[in-house]
């Protein structure tokens, strides 16, 4: 269990490693000179010695290994220059994000919930019967249509023509409703095979004959009992699908509007805001892969099987 | 081994598929509609009514009509040739970029899965370190330092995709090189090379087409959504994606222009997914 929860930990910080080793060399490769940046905003004359002068001060004289050791240090106290723009310090304008993006992923995750639980449970309890046919049917268009389209369609239908919801933007409620809809209908489609699946199988086996045999009311059965180990794997997708998650809400926030980190980043990048977008990418892979970790903690705290056996092998 | 001719060959082949076909009907028509998409794919250049790249700005946002049968978009392009000349561009390089993620990743995968020991380890952890980055974040990554264009994030895409078909493929071969019939075939003198191609090849391609097919879908989705976002193909490229991003500031006088594009990426999609699914429901007696 421990080695488990231990080797799960090593593999984060691996992952952590080869998200910092990208981006650094990543902004190593960018165009531009920064040396001739300071010198054309200090309004200095592009001279050798000038250069010189830049180079160290910026500690780009010594070996590359030297540098990532150095930036390394200063990326861990979350020191990550400021916006080239507003000069705004990129740590404090991701916390400012932050907030809304999290919220839209918590109500993506929410409708993600109410489309695939009860077409899941549907699909298992009506297996091979239209019902059935008709939850893949909307698992497959969910699996198809383009989160984009979707959500210009739902903007041009529930906002022009309907007129309910609000069109673009944040700060209320109702403008999370179309977003959330979009990004958790594009999602679903993974949890309601999963769900089914793994519903049909629980469905399958003594155990819930024995409850059958018991009298308790097949609800009850199925809603709870078969449902119980059909969720593991969801706990599990839910973890892996975290970075499915990420880059639908940039998508979702550019098209909505949404001042979350996504938009922001799309931002930065038009603008070539170089350390905003080294701040998302690090702030989100640390995210990605702490929610990765956590799904995979969560399972082995779920899972009597793992949690009781001895002797774990990788 | 019996000698089989070509022809032979060629026709059970063909009743084969038309078997497959017709026990599962849902898969044809993804077939089918593959197929038409392809042909359009190939022949696009042939196919364009107006040059989809020509800007009249007097012809802009005209409804349709027998010269532009879905109207222009809002530089007088027409929209039908531009959907089109869109299909190389989306479809094309999307199965292009899947084809090299498994040219790269089965190699890899049956190498990895047959030598074992320290090679296997070696690529594993390569996928490991690869692996660790979602690939749209990396993609973001890609074009937020070195500046959109489309080849810049296939090559991010690509860097990441291997990797779940070097997985899957070492798994199965692990498995596979476990059972008697692999063994059976070392003692009468198989090498590693006839048993790969003759044994492996054949228990990887099922699971393998089954992933192909869903993740030339995925990747149609992915190209179009970086496109969407302008990370992708940059205009006045007809990329499906970026002509809906096109069209988005006209939505409301004239919805066609994202629809139309929209409508597209769904229908090839589906019939990525139709095939998947088929192909799954025909492997995996459990699912049914």
């Amino acid at each position: 269990m421990f080695k488990h929860v231990g080797l799960r930990l090593l593999q984060l910080v691996l992952m952590l490693i080869v998200l910092s080793l990208v981006t650094f060399v990543l902004m190593k490769m960018a165009p531009g000179d920064p040396v001739l940046a300071v010198l054309k905003a200090d309004e200095r004359p592009v001279t050798e010695a000038n250069q010189q002068v830049v180079r160290q001060a910026l500690g780009l004289d010594k070996p590359l290994y030297q540098q990532y050791g150095s930036w390394l240090l200063q990326v861990a106290r979350f020191d990550m220059g400021r916006s080239y723009t507003t000069n705004q310090d990129v740590w404090q304008l991701l916390m400012e994000r932050l907030p809304a993006t999290v919220s839209l992923m918590f109500s993506s995750m929410l409708a993600l919930l109410v489309f695939a639980v009860p077409l899941g449970l549907l699909a298992a309890v009506y297996c091979g019967r239209s019902v059935d046919h008709a939850s893949r049917m909307i698992a497959l268009l969910g699996a198809s249509i383009p989160s984009f389209w979707l959500g210009l369609l739902l903007i041009y239908l529930f906002s022009y023509r309907l007129n309910w919801l609000p069109m673009m933007g944040g700060g209320s409620l109702y403008h999370l409703i179309l977003p959330s809809v979009t990004l958790g209908f594009v999602m679903a489609p993974e949890y309601i095979r999963l769900l089914r699946s793994g519903l049909l199988e629980g469905l399958s086996q003594e155990y819930i004959r024995a409850a059958r045999a018991r009298g308790i009311r097949e609800w009850r059965v199925t809603a709870i009992y078969a449902m119980r180990p059909a969720l593991l794997p969801i706990v599990s997708l839910l973890g892996v699908s975290m970075g499915a998650l990420i880059a639908g809400s940039v998508v979702t926030e550019t098209l909505f509007g949404w001042p979350g980190l996504g938009s922001m980043a799309m931002e930065a990048i038009t603008q070539r805001n170089y350390p905003v977008i080294q701040g998302y990418i690090l702030l989100t892979g640390l995210g990605i892969g702490l929610a990765n970790w956590l799904s995979d903690v969560g399972l082995l705290l779920l899972d009597p099987k793992i949690r009781h056996e001895k002797g774990m092998s990788a | 081994m019996k000698a089989e001719s070509p022809t032979n060959v060629v026709t059970q082949s063909a009743y084969a598929s038309w078997r497959t076909i017709r026990r599962s009907p849902v898969m044809g028509i993804g077939i089918g509609i593959a197929a038409i998409i392809l042909l359009i794919a190939s022949l696009s250049p042939w196919l364009t009514l107006n040059d989809p790249l020509l800007i009249q700005m007097s012809q802009r946002l005209r409804a349709p009509s027998l010269e532009y049968p879905l109207g222009t978009d809002h530089m007088g392009r027409c929209i039908i040739s531009r959907l089109v000349a869109g299909t190389r561009q989306t479809v094309g390089l999307s199965f292009c970029a899947s084809a090299v993620v498994i040219l790269i990743g089965v190699p890899l995968g049956l190498l990895a899965g047959y030598a074992k020991g320290y090679l296997d380890a070696l690529l594993m952890r390569l996928a490991d370190a690869a692996g660790a980055l979602p690939e749209f974040l990396l993609a973001i990554a890609v074009a937020g330092f070195l500046g959109p264009g489309l080849v810049n994030t296939l090559f991010a895409i690509a860097c990441v995709k291997w990797i779940g078909y070097a997985r899957l493929v070492r798994g199965i071969t692990l498995s596979e090189c476990k059972k008697d019939y692999i063994h059976a075939s070392i003692v009468a003198g198989s090498g590693g090379w006839r048993i790969i191609r003759r044994h492996l090849l054949r228990q990887v391609a099922s699971p393998l087409a089954i992933m192909a097919a869903a993740d030339v879908g995925k990747t149609i989705l992915l190209i179009s959504a970086l496109s969407y976002l302008g990370l992708g193909a940059q205009p006045p490229s007809p990329e499906w994606g970026a002509m809906l991003s096109d069209g988005r500031p006209y939505f409301q006088i004239a919805p066609e222009q994202m629809i139309y594009p929209g409508l597209c990426i769904l229908i090839v999609v589906l019939a990525c997914n139709l095939i998947s699914d088929g192909l799954r429901d025909l492997m995996d007696v459990r699912s049914r």
